[in-house]
């Protein structure tokens, strides 16, 4: 990680699920049935604990005892400023910059209840490589994410399909919870997660943001 | 021996807490209960565990689970011992719930319950607040019923593990100005403090300052602006916080920015 996002990234990770209009619509028939019977109103939240931190070209840990591991390309936002119930028109005001997070998970069949065994593991949350300022994007609705596994395109969409925007989201976070300096905001990952085995090389690309790159490796035996 | 943080001219102290609540600080200061700006007394992650009393669960109308059901809180909750939280305009049931939290005190991965306690800083007490109307179904229980600004209580202080010698038979109270209004033990727990060590270090790395908050048994309430919330855990300690209204918070307590 670059020492400026080191710096600049220190405080809680939080991510946004269901934000993507493709990943949404797939499950919304299935969402007005029990237990839901209605689709979320709110943004759907959750932690990444500290434990998840990890960084540029460093080893994701691929656990014994799981049989299916999958990268979250993800555009994350760095706050800069502490932000509690600001509006949407001052939101962009208080953040530092974008980078590229991967939001590593194990497949989620429920959405029922906090994810905390398939997201929390140790390494699952990898930022990076770089904190790129807000005034050097022009549109962050507008950037490609690409996913590449060993060199080849495996998944692909755009911010342009987030069902809340940026400042939405930080509006209506800010509403009940402040961002503080240094949180991260993981905006979501498209549908379509993709699975990743050990000796994987995997890679993140934002317009704009550069590219994050990790190798998978196998869980070693205790000792 | 009891270990909280505090606040005293504008400095955040460790300190050891002595008969009548009173700290001592490092430099041999003696201080009372009321001079000091009580912190909580951890700042990692919580773990909270939903539906842990079998009381509960059938309250709420769910069977009890067969898997620890834990939800995630992030330091911006916490607030200290004598602090305010704050109650959201227009809504219709807030309510609290007493909760032993085990603190961790050292990395933990792979534990086995056996050794769990090994692992342990100590023991506090919270009061895990929810606001019933804004749960959703998705990631249930989700952030904005239980992840607000100052709404979880923690402290006022952590206790050695030596001085907690049987934590499964401890008694649990929560008092809305001075009327009891909930009592259960945690001898009722479906999944004990060495068992939910086992289980999260199982596929994570508990880390020092964490926290896992044991869930709450039977007895909830309202709770309005004005009210004094005391939740107890016996044997670790008394947890005082006050409700306050949206406006006054957001007017006194946390400058809007």
């Amino acid at each position: 990680m670059s020492r400026a996002l080191h710096d600049a990234a220190t405080g809680t990770l939080f991510g946004v699920a269901l934000n993507y209009k493709g990943l949404l619509e797939q499950r919304l028939a299935e969402f007005e049935q029990a237990p839901y019977q209605k689709p979320p109103v709110k943004p759907v939240l959750f932690i990444k604990t500290p434990n998840t931190r990890n960084g540029h070209g460093q080893p994701v840990v691929y656990p014994k005892g799981v049989e299916r591991l999958q990268a979250g390309p993800a555009l994350g936002v760095v706050i800069g400023k502490r932000a509690t119930r600001v509006s949407a028109e001052q939101a962009l005001d208080h953040v530092a910059g974008f980078t590229i997070v991967n939001e590593f998970s194990l497949p989620e069949e429920s959405y029922y209840r906090p994810a905390v065994k398939a997201k929390c593991r140790d390494g699952f949350c990898v930022i990076g490589p770089e904190l790129v300022p807000v005034a050097q994007i022009a549109d962050p609705h507008a950037l490609d994410i690409r996913l590449f596994i060993n060199g080849e395109v495996r998944q692909q969409n755009s911010t342009a399909n987030l069902v809340r925007g940026i400042a939405q989201l930080i509006a209506e976070i800010t509403e009940f919870m402040t961002l503080h300096e240094g949180d991260v905001l993981i905006t979501g990952t498209p549908e379509g997660r993709v699975d990743v085995q050990p000796g994987d090389q995997v890679e993140i690309e934002i317009t704009g943001l550069g590219r994050l790159a990790n190798p998978i490796v196998a869980e070693q035996e205790a000792h | 021996m009891k270990h909280a943080r505090i606040r005293f001219q504008g400095e955040v102290h460790a300190v050891t807490v002595e008969a009548d609540n009173a700290v001592r600080l490092a430099d041999g200061r003696l201080l009372g209960e009321d001079q000091v700006e009580w912190l909580p007394p951890a700042n990692g992650s919580m773990f909270a565990l939903g539906l842990n009393y079998a009381d509960h669960a059938a309250e709420l109308a769910f069977a009890p689970p067969t898997e620890p059901l834990a939800f995630v809180k992030s330091p911006g909750t916490y607030t200290g011992h004598n602090q305010v939280t704050w109650r959201p305009d227009n809504i219709k049931y807030m309510h609290y719930e007493c909760e032993l939290v085990a603190v961790i005190g050292k990395p933990a991965r792979n534990v086995k319950r056996e050794d769990a306690l090994e692992y342990l800083a100590g023991y506090t007490v919270c009061n895990d607040y929810a606001i019933r109307d804004y749960l959703e179904n998705y990631y249930r229980p989700n952030l904005r019923v239980k992840n607000r600004d100052c709404t979880t209580p923690v402290g006022p202080w952590i206790v050695d593990v030596a001085d907690v010698p049987d934590p499964s038979s401890l008694t649990l109270r929560t008092w809305i100005n001075g009327e009891l209004k909930q009592e259960g033990t945690t001898r009722d727990m479906i999944f004990d403090i060495p068992y939910l060590i086992e289980y999260l270090s199982s596929f994570m790395t508990l880390q020092p300052g964490d926290m896992i908050a044991t869930g709450t048994p039977e007895g909830l309430a309202d709770v309005v602006p004005g009210d004094e919330v005391v939740v107890e855990v016996e044997g670790v300690g008394r947890l005082v916080n006050r409700i306050v209204s949206e406006a006054e918070f957001f007017a006194q307590y946390k400058k809007e920015a």
